[in-house]
């Protein structure tokens, strides 16, 4: 007899636990303004990414082409896997002196995994993190990318 | 547990099937060579390396605020919680004292790594014993959690957001409003997620009495975390050698005593409501101070041994530093949980069918990078 009751318990509480569940996911069908999901392609236009969002490393030039990097190379030693390469060249100023200027500041964004140490180091805060996240290529080649523009000077006062 | 099988197999023979490296329960490239009769597993041989990237290798031969960032990589659900590790090791090397600012941010961000953690091992975890919805549901809720991450440390799941002396910016001005936002919807979810998952009864079925480990056995085989605190092994190293601001906060440690594997998944839902006490205890006031220290440029460890241990969501993580002195580190050694937490996999399914290999290895909630690293 006790094991009569019994199954016949384990039957009913069985069937409670499972319209239990179904309560749940039934409250979210017939709620659909509970819905969380972007539409992710067709938002572009108002889809805007926190900012500090670390997409890649991106160099800001003023409206004149300059930038604030000096070409001093700290970025460059505090890279963790090589992304950064500092090619930098030796110019004579309006003094007469020699100064040490970037020529092309490489960025291998395939390599790059986003630690941030490059920014946190870099003394003229020259460099810093884009929003842009969608980095696919066809070619990998395309990921390795020169920040400094072309044509471009350092600002002044910038040491 | 272990019946006649009817099979036209020879008693003495065995099928061995590789379950993996592409498996879509064994959530990573983990090789599980089974040995079975009929249904029922005879022997269980995990085979690993399958992503092993010698991240032990590599930190000999970087500084160390480099270390940090690969880190992230090892247990990458735990991954703000690996970071703090490898940053209070060299602390302790240096003997610097964060502020207490620093402290309590760590120790906020480490809990919301607990709640996610917790909250993508439900969800996979009823999507591994058949439930699709708890994998909705259960990254709905986690997006929350990394949208406060990805406002404030920048990246979503590997964060790098701790460096040795602090941290490597200030928390953003939204930070505690939306932390207590979620805390705020989460309570009033969580119980959702057992009304859901937790009281059905196919779930419980399939769980209660699977893959049993007793206490001394989670002893012997050095299984921590929630494994180890369902089979009553008193663990939790926030609690025995607290670390950042955890001897600052109330909390209890979740210890079942039955060591199956519904009650390794009890003592995680119990743990996140013990993470959001811990956070609701710390949100509203944060002390005032600076976010980092100054340290040098180039980061010289003295000659000796270091260690620390920490607890990541899956158990503790240990980080053991010999220095030469170098501004590299001599050796580093990671103690990995899930690493430890595998090798007990052929003692719990030993005599237990197929379907309830998948269950107790998703009760594991192993990462595999972690384990290979």
């Amino acid at each position: 007899m006790n094991s009569f009751t019994g199954y016949f318990r384990g039957i009913f509480n069985g069937l409670r636990s499972l319209l239990q569940g179904l309560g749940v996911t039934g409250k979210y069908f017939f709620k659909p303004g509970t819905t969380v999901t972007q539409q992710y392609p067709d938002n572009r236009k108002d889809l805007k990414m926190f900012d500090m969002f670390k997409g890649e490393v991106i160099m800001p030039h003023n409206d004149k082409n300059e930038h604030k990097c000096t070409g001093c190379g700290i970025c460059e030693i505090n890279c963790p896997n090589g992304s950064i390469e500092i090619i930098s060249a030796t110019i004579v100023n309006e003094d007469g002196r020699k100064q040490r200027i970037i020529d092309k500041h490489i960025y291998h964004l395939g390599m790059c995994t986003f630690c941030g140490l490059c920014i946190k180091a870099c003394p003229s805060k020259a460099i810093e993190f884009g929003q842009e996240f969608e980095h696919a290529v066809f070619d990998r080649r395309k990921l390795t990318k020169v920040l400094n523009q072309p044509g471009s000077k350092i600002m002044k006062g910038v040491e | 547990m272990e019946e006649e099988v009817k099979a036209p197999v020879p008693e003495q023979e065995e099928y061995v099937i590789n379950m993996g490296p592409q498996h879509p329960s064994t959530h990573g490239v983990l090789r599980l060579v089974v040995s079975l009769r009929g249904e029922i597993v005879r022997n269980v041989e995990p085979h690993i390396g399958y992503i092993h990237r010698g991240i032990e290798k590599m930190c000999e031969s970087i500084a160390y605020p480099q270390i940090i960032h690969l880190t992230d990589r090892m247990d990458y659900l735990s991954a703000h919680i690996n970071n703090e590790a490898v940053c209070l090791t060299v602390e302790k090397a240096l003997g610097i004292e964060v502020s207490d600012r620093v402290k309590v941010i760590r120790t906020i961000l480490s809990e919301l790594t607990r709640i996610q953690s917790h909250q993508l091992f439900w969800a996979t975890f009823g999507m591994d014993l058949g439930g699709l919805t708890c994998f909705f549901y259960g990254l709905r809720d986690r997006e929350m959690v990394l949208d406060i991450f990805e406002e404030t440390c920048g990246g979503r799941m590997i964060v790098s957001y701790n460096c040795p002396g602090g941290l490597m910016n200030d928390i953003h001005p939204n930070f505690q409003k939306r932390t207590k936002e979620f805390i705020k919807y989460f309570r009033e979810t969580l119980p959702e997620y057992d009304r859901l998952l937790t009281g059905n009864v196919i779930f419980q079925e399939r769980l209660k009495n699977i893959g049993t480990v007793t206490r001394e056995q989670a002893i012997a085989w050095g299984l921590t975390g929630p494994v180890g605190r369902a089979s009553g092994f008193s663990c939790d190293v926030r609690k025995h050698n607290p670390y950042s601001a955890y001897d600052r906060v109330t909390f209890n440690e979740i210890l079942y005593n039955e060591g199956d594997s519904f009650h390794r998944y009890k003592v995680r839902m119990d743990e996140m409501w013990e993470s959001m006490n811990i956070i609701e205890q710390l949100i509203d006031n944060i002390p005032e101070g600076s976010y980092a220290e100054k340290m040098k440029p180039v980061i010289k460890l003295p000659e000796g041994e270091y260690f620390q241990s920490v607890e990541t969501a899956r158990g503790e993580l240990g980080v053991y530093i010999v220095s030469d002195g170098n501004k590299n580190p001599y050796r580093v050694k990671f103690r990995s949980p899930n690493f430890v937490h595998l090798a007990p996999l052929n003692l719990m399914s030993k005599g237990a069918k197929i379907a309830d290999l998948v269950a107790i290895n998703g009760s594991l909630d192993l990462i595999i990078p972690d384990i290979d690293r």
